[in-house]
């Protein structure tokens, strides 16, 4: 047993130093190349490293300009971010939301770019008034529906989902995802907390199981029958349609015929950056950001997840574009950051779990 | 087998003996001097303790900035349902986790069975499944929409009857599932260590095997499976992706709600403060039940030859009991997960895959080794020294596993960026503090100790203190005592710690994530960044893996403790 012992000691001691040297000679091996090259840009990103590493790649390959980044929860990053102070080495930060970029704008992370580039290929409603962030890809959260029990005349709006015609119909993602609350964030800037909170409150009414943790679960409970429509981000129905062909279901573009523009149209959020404050290389940052919004990498951003490009001119995946054109809502994005606490205590009040 | 407190009092007034004759060479003298230095011991276990004092300061000092908007809403609209969901959950995982754990310990240490080899280890395994992933494979099989009520749909027409997987039962049963292992590894290394005269005890009373169970084995064990269920009570308020599935709302969920969606971490914090003064006051509690009892045993410790031969229907019994809840705890998720990982695993499996597995397994043998050794001189310094700087010393050190993970990273985070100012400021590199396996290490150290004390501490309580006063009569000195009288009674105790440490850090995320070096993928965080997108097909591939890994220290300890020490 002792030798038994031991010999764990021992080969753990191994692994240790082994351990130490692979770090340092890494590193070693980091810091003479960044003494031969250009100072890699370094990336906080809560978008996931399968999702940005394709364009990362493309950048260094174009530019010669490595990048390093690290992934992890919006939240935690721009509490990292805000305690890292001057000291931070990170460059650019990524977000799968408004919401967090907004955050993170509030909290004087971020730096105004002046950048023609942006303005010239992401509209307006989808950057930051102030500048701080731009969107580089579009999320659309739409209607989902049976294509067995529902025929797509009884759609209309997000709002008529609340409606007598859907009681015990409906199926939801839980209110703590973002998406849905940057959706109800959305609803408040078109008609104000108390209409928003009627609506919710009829959701609710009509949910047929307790709302679900996620927007796949969402499609499948609608594929099962346990309801007939929902509301989903529509690359998880392109993810569904490729594992499953002939999948019952079909997307529905809700809004589409309302004159008043403050409430016409798909909701969409995007994933979108902004540089950081506390850079040591501004300039070189934000000509990254603008990369990422240029023709060559749009097709990759969004793409590689069935998103929507941010440029309305770049063309859209055919498989995507097979889901039907849409008009997307042009409320400014900015105003998902200053409502959504009061989206989530809205939620909360309506009974929304 | 018990031995009045006197002698401990006798022991602290001894002046350490003088080891002149062993002492070998400069080094070794040194260390034997300042092992034997009492005054130091305080001293040395107040600067282990200090990471986890800083990290949960930094928790705490959000108690000063009351954020009386967020947490008005909060008590109104979600706290009351928080607070009884969080104290149903917790008393229901605790309650399943100790009888399954303390049940089937008992079982594979001491009785003889079918099959009794093969669960000793296996019905470990379930450990090494992170509880999200284990939530996962389970919603999906029994939901509605799920394979098992569809087949019921096809065979009766209606599956009304099914029992609603989005309740209180699921969640319970999800997180027994995946914590009973910490109660059946720690409960079983008592009853392994109860030895074979508290068996031959119950034998020559005359008792059968079950009295036996409850009138000896049982009461005897009673430290070991209070600190494993502990363990699962910190595990269990801490958890938030395995609720996030079933969306069952706990203070854990209020944490992540003011944080991440109303943008106050202070009111995240202070609900935080709540959920670590509720730990702090069981954990007082315990202690006190606990101070009343002793449990030292004899050293003689094998079981090879006294187990009970169960027969007839009990004997199937135990294999039936066993058998089941392998099935559920790991044949039924690790199929689904093997079903979802089988179409990608010609591409995934490429030579970035056995590099997560490499990191993975070295940052986890790494932190293993390290953690064991601090949990040691812990316990060595608690029994030695009962002074009260040292009881607030592990006290607090073991603290830092009651908290969710992504609190504590960002408490730990406070403090090393307030040093990295400071260093900077006087002009001193400090790039060390970011990104490094060093910081890395020493968050892990905060986040496990508690379960690696645990099972030394209740091993300790096996050496009776007039075995240190025999050692000491001896001439034995401190280092020499702890290595040739306590490590050899200890030491399963430590191969327990290890095994815990070793499967908590592979599943570990949240400091992972914060204190990883670029790069740096673990198959835990692979696990993550696929699956927060909704990619379990792909996630499930390390999701396998990391049970696999956890498979290798599972099978050396049972290894070792069947062949009896």
């Amino acid at each position: 047993m002792k030798r038994a012992t031991r010999g764990l000691v021992a080969s753990l001691a191994a692994t240790l130093v082994a351990t130490v040297l692979v770090g340092c000679g890494k590193q070693a091996d980091e810091s003479s190349q960044q003494t031969a090259q250009a100072k890699p840009l370094v990336v906080y990103s809560s978008r996931a490293e399968h999702l940005i590493q394709p364009v990362f790649d493309l950048y260094s390959q174009q530019t010669g300009t490595e990048i390093q980044f690290i992934t992890d929860k919006a939240g935690v990053l721009i509490e990292r971010l805000k305690q890292e102070g001057e000291s931070t080495s990170a460059d650019v930060f990524i977000t799968v939301d408004a919401g967090n970029l907004g955050y993170a704008a509030a909290e004087g992370l971020l730096l105004p770019l002046q950048s023609p580039v942006l303005e010239a290929n992401v509209p307006a409603h989808l950057r930051d008034e102030q500048n701080h962030w731009t969107g580089l890809s579009l999320r659309a959260r739409t209607i989902v529906y049976s294509t067995e029990r529902v025929s797509p005349e009884e759609l209309n709006t997000y709002e008529a989902l609340g409606g007598d015609n859907w009681e015990g119909l409906l199926c939801l993602r839980t209110s703590k995802k973002v998406y849905n609350q940057s959706l109800v964030a959305m609803l408040i800037a078109s008609h104000g907390e108390e209409k928003t909170q009627q609506v919710v409150e009829a959701w609710v009414n009509n949910l047929a199981v307790a709302p679900l943790s996620n927007d796949t679960k969402v499609m499948e409970a609608i594929v099962a029958g346990q309801c007939d429509v929902g509301i989903v981000n529509t690359y998880y129905y392109g993810r569904l349609k490729v594992k499953t062909p002939d999948l019952p279901l079909a997307l529905f573009w809700p809004n589409q015929q309302i004159e008043d523009a403050s409430s016409a149209g798909v909701h969409v959020n995007i994933s979108g950056a902004g540089v950081l404050k506390h850079s040591k290389q501004a300039a070189a940052a934000q000509e990254f950001v603008e990369w990422m919004a240029s023709d060559d990498a749009q097709a990759i951003f969004g793409g590689v997840n069935q998103e929507y490009p941010i440029n309305p001119a770049i063309a859209v995946d055919p498989e995507v574009k097979s889901w039907g054109d849409f008009k997307a809502s042009e409320l400014p994005l900015s105003r998902a950051y200053e409502l959504q606490p009061a989206a989530v205590k809205l939620m909360d009040r309506a009974g929304y779990r | 087998m018990t031995t009045s407190p006197a002698s401990n009092v006798a022991l602290e007034d001894r002046p350490a003996v003088p080891s002149s004759s062993l002492s070998a060479g400069s080094g070794v003298g040194l260390v034997q001097r300042l092992f034997n230095a009492k005054i130091l011991w305080p001293l040395f276990l107040l600067l282990l303790s200090l990471p986890t004092l800083l990290a949960l300061g930094s928790v705490l000092a959000s108690l000063f900035d009351i954020d009386t908007d967020t947490l008005s809403h909060l008590l109104e609209h979600l706290l009351p349902d928080a607070l009884v969901n969080t104290l149903l959950l917790v008393s229901g995982t605790a309650i399943c986790s100790a009888v399954v754990g303390v049940a089937l310990a008992w079982l594979t240490a001491v009785c003889d069975f079918p099959l009794r080899r093969f669960f000793s280890w296996a019905l470990l395994l379930p450990m090494a499944i992170p509880g999200y992933v284990m939530a996962f494979a389970f919603v999906g099989l029994f939901e509605f929409s799920g394979p098992v009520q569809t087949t019921i749909r096809g065979w009766f027409g209606s599956s009304s009857w099914f029992p609603d997987v989005y309740s209180f039962g699921g969640v319970t049963m999800v997180m027994s599932l995946v914590l009973y292992p910490y109660v059946y590894l720690i409960a079983r290394n008592a009853f392994q260590t109860q030895g074979r005269r508290s068996i031959e005890a119950g034998q020559s009373l005359g008792l059968s095997p079950l009295r036996s169970f409850f009138r000896v084995s049982l009461p005897m064990a009673r430290p070991w499976i209070v600190g494993g269920v502990l363990l699962v009570v910190m595990e269990t308020l801490a958890d938030f992706g395995t609720v996030a599935t079933f969306n069952y709302d706990t203070l854990t969920t209020l944490i992540y709600k003011s944080w991440f969606s109303l943008y106050s971490l202070p009111a995240a914090l202070q609900v935080a403060s709540v959920l670590l003064l509720a730990v702090v006051v069981i954990m007082v509690i315990e202690r006190r039940s606990r101070a009343a009892q002793r449990y030292s045993q004899s050293q003689h410790a094998s079981l090879s030859s006294s187990r009970f031969v169960l027969s007839g229907k009990r004997r199937w019994a135990a294999v039936v009991f066993c058998a089941l809840v392998f099935l559920f705890a790991f044949v039924m998720p690790s199929l689904r997960l093997l079903s979802w990982a089988m179409p990608n695993l010609g591409s995934d499996l490429n030579a970035h895959f056995f590099g997560y597995i490499w990191s993975t397994l070295s940052l986890a043998s790494f932190a293993t080794a390290l953690i064991a050794v601090l949990a040691l001189l812990l316990a060595y310094g608690a029994r030695i020294n009962q002074s009260l700087p040292t009881r607030f010393a592990v006290r607090t050190s073991t603290l830092g596993y009651a908290l969710p993970g992504t609190v504590l990273a960002i408490g730990l985070f406070a403090p090393i960026s307030m040093l990295n100012h400071w260093l900077q400021d006087a002009g001193i590199p400090a790039s060390w503090l970011q990104g490094t396996f060093l910081i890395m290490l020493m968050a892990y150290g905060v986040r496990f100790m508690a379960v690696a004390y645990s099972p030394i501490e209740n091993n300790y309580l096996r050496i009776t203190p007039s075995i240190d006063d025999a050692a000491h009569s001896l001439g034995l000195t401190g280092l020499q005592v702890l290595r040739r009288v306590h490590l050899p009674i200890v030491q399963r105790g430590i191969l327990t710690a290890m095994v815990l440490v070793f499967v908590d850090v592979m599943k570990e995320l949240p400091i992972t994530l914060m204190t990883r070096p670029f790069g740096f993928n673990t198959l835990a965080v692979r696990v993550f960044e696929l699956s927060s997108e909704g990619l379990w097909q792909r996630a499930a591939l390390p999701a396998l893996a990391i049970m696999l890994v956890g498979l290798i220290p599972v099978m050396l300890l049972i290894r070792k403790t069947d062949q009896g020490l």
